[in-house]
């Protein structure tokens, strides 16, 4: 009797150790969450929740990119608006590399090698992108990193766009229309034996040929992608580089006087975080089976940017939380917010709003057009409310808070005659 | 004091290490040598080049012209963080910490130069980077019990008490195992009886086997620990030489006090 007591005493002592530290609470709901999610799908919307699931691995993809943002905004400090390029990297590498596209080009070859290895292609050939855009750059100061990097954002689609049929040299990307029918990633042999599906059914049938109706392998593909680069980045931002990127956001002098290669640090931060987005941008191309260049505008950089501040810079739960919340916002908030204004309107006696008349479009179109006012409403109230993001790392927090305060005694005392 | 004096090597010399900005000379022509194991100041006015020489030899600077040998290698112009491998660390006049970096993180970069973890390691966690980690925090909490504040070791440094921050200043600075340390005004801003822990942490210093080369205002701090000084005016070396003898010396004194009507 006292043992069984004293057994569960400490697990208790166990179980409150490990949810003191914020973090881990935050990823084990997370973690819950994500794998009920498919199961919490189908059952609240009676066996449709097909679509709400891939939308869900959508959404995993932000989560990817935010992680990769955070490196460079907020472990390093450096403010980076064209991170969607990158994306767009990793994303025509695949496509270019695993479709039928290159027949049409000079080189008369198609390509398909498999989607496994070309996931760490593209994160290899994203990361060299953001050396070469690195190396020039990085010796600038924060204000003028953004500037090129917002140009290089510009320019990157629209180099995609311009070497279509039709351009000096060749069809290499499909141009306008992009990259169709992209091969989806195929399963290695010992998860395609007979054991596999109908006869034995030891494994269940993973086919990721038809991501609308089979969302659940892309699903599962992307949770764990996405716990790989949790894991991982988690290590680098308590290693001996997360260190130094901290340092050389803090002070970029004392970093340097204390021996931090600041430029090469920098470079590191930068190549990393694009590797994420290139990783990220390989995955998005086989589940969409297509690329274009419109998929990779600003806006998906200032979303990015968004889910890391709102969500709580530096912080890589926070970050998370945040890419997840603008994700839902934006898929399925905003998407569905037409047709809940005007049934609203319908019940409470309102229906004439909902047919258009002279100027008036009907308020589900109305609601449509004022998207991104909404948008823009939803971030400037979260941001008043939590003006350090939802889940801020620790330092933001004081930084915040207690900052005023204390800065006002600091000064004092460096003023003070001696 | 006891130091052993002319027979020690050259640890850094300068030669003619001028610096201007635009029109101004900040330094103009200093040349003087440090030897190993001394406690060396640099004094001089408000705006007499202390801190631009200072910044000249820890590589912000380049100069303009002249040549900085430290031992025996000609530094002149190279990198801050390359000087800072080679063993020339250095603490600011107005104080550049981390300051949303807990003080043990402050000092742990300080050993960033001398830690080997690469990229798969810090990603993969290996052994190898545990086995760094873990030495690295050791002798991290080492050097803050060596300055006195190991037990604001989980502190942000920012929160630090502004007696502390100076002494973690000097544990960064000596995390990266320097050879020679530069001090800019150690004793800014402290009370008489810090001015005497600084003094003493000063001497535990060299008794470690470095070099100290610091600037000073507090006469007291200069003269109670300093064995050689250099003085400088408008950038220029006016005098050097021992404490009693700079003292006396009347160009130092119509630097300082202005010439007497």
């Amino acid at each position: 009797m006292s043992r069984q007591v004293s057994s569960s005493d400490s697990a208790m002592r166990w179980a409150t150790g490990f949810f003191r530290d914020r973090n881990r609470t935050i990823y084990t709901i997370l973690l819950v969450g994500a794998l009920l999610f498919p199961s919490i799908a189908d059952i609240t919307t009676g066996g449709e929740g097909n679509h709400l699931v891939s939308t869900a691995a959508d959404a995993g993809v932000f989560v990817l990119l935010a992680i990769g943002l955070n490196i460079v905004v907020g472990f390093a400090g450096l403010l980076d608006l064209g991170y969607a390029a990158f994306f767009a990297i990793g994303a025509y590498t695949y496509g270019l590399l695993a479709s039928g596209l290159l027949s049409g080009s000079p080189l008369h070859q198609e390509f398909h090698f498999p989607f496994w290895i070309m996931l760490f292609v593209a994160m290899g050939v994203a990361a060299a992108f953001g050396a070469i855009l690195g190396a020039p750059t990085l010796r600038l100061r924060g204000d003028y990193l953004a500037i090129v990097t917002l140009g290089f954002g510009e320019i990157v689609p629209r180099i995609f766009r311009f070497l279509g049929a039709g351009s000096p040299i060749g069809n290499w990307t499909g141009g306008v229309n992009g990259i169709a029918a992209i091969d989806p990633p195929t399963l290695p042999f010992f998860l395609t034996g007979p054991w596999v599906g109908a006869p034995i059914q030891v494994v269940k049938p993973f086919d990721f040929s038809d991501p609308i109706a089979y969302p659940m392998d892309f699903y599962l593909l992307i949770l764990i992608l996405v716990v790989l680069s949790i894991f991982a980045v988690n290590n680098l931002q308590n290693s001996r580089l997360g260190r130094a990127w901290m340092a050389v956001r803090e002070d970029e002098v004392a970093a340097a006087a204390s021996g931090v290669n600041t430029v090469a640090i920098k470079l590191l931060a930068f190549s990393i975080g694009a590797s994420f987005s290139g990783f990220a941008g390989c995955y998005y191309g086989a589940k969409l089976s297509t690329v274009g260049s419109e998929n990779f505008e600003f806006i998906v950089s200032v979303t990015i940017l968004i889910m890391v501040v709102l969500g709580g810079m530096g912080n890589i739960p926070g970050v998370i939380v945040g890419a997840l919340t603008i994700s839902f916002v934006n898929f399925y908030v905003l998407t569905n917010l037409p047709d809940y204004a005007s049934s609203i309107a319908s019940t409470i006696g309102l229906d004439f709003l909902n047919k258009s008349s002279g100027d008036w479009i009907g308020l589900h179109d109305e609601v449509q057009r004022l998207n991104y006012l909404i948008f823009g409403l939803i971030l400037v109230v979260v941001m008043l409310l939590r003006p350090q993001g939802l889940f801020p790392s620790r330092i933001r927090e004081q930084e915040l808070e207690k900052g005023t305060a204390e800065e006002a005694v600091f000064d004092l005392r460096e003023g003070s005659p001696e | 004091m006891t130091a052993p004096e002319t027979e020690q090597p050259t640890i850094l010399a300068l030669q003619g290490v001028t610096k201007r900005f635009g029109g101004l000379t900040a330094v103009g022509n200093a040349s003087f040598e440090i030897k190993k194991g001394e406690i060396f100041a640099l004094i001089g006015p408000n705006g007499a080049g202390k801190t631009t020489l200072f910044n000249t030899i820890t590589g912000l600077y380049k100069p303009t012209a002249g040549q900085i040998i430290f031992q025996g290698r000609d530094v002149t112009g190279l990198k801050p963080y390359r000087i800072a491998h080679l063993g020339i660390a250095r603490t600011f006049q107005q104080i550049r910490l981390f300051a949303y970096m807990s003080a043990l993180d402050n000092v742990r970069i300080g050993e960033h130069s001398r830690m080997h973890a690469k990229l798969w390691d810090a990603v993969f966690k290996t052994g190898r980077a545990r086995r760094e980690e873990a030495k690295v925090t050791e002798r991290a909490m080492e050097l803050l019990e060596f300055v006195g504040i190991r037990q604001q070791a989980h502190n942000y440094a920012r929160n630090l008490p502004y007696g502390h921050q100076r002494r973690l200043e000097i544990a960064r600075a000596l995390a990266s195992d320097p050879r020679l340390l530069l001090l800019d005004e150690p004793a800014a801003g402290a009370n008489p009886q810090e001015k005497r822990e600084l003094m003493e942490l000063v001497q535990k210093v060299r008794s470690q086997d470095i070099t100290v080369l610091l600037i000073e205002h507090d006469m007291k701090v200069v003269m109670g620990i300093s064995e050689r000084i250099v003085v400088l005016d408008y950038g220029e070396k006016i005098a050097e030489g021992k404490p009693q003898e700079v003292r006396t010396n009347p160009r130092v004194i119509e630097a300082y006090l202005g010439k007497s009507a």
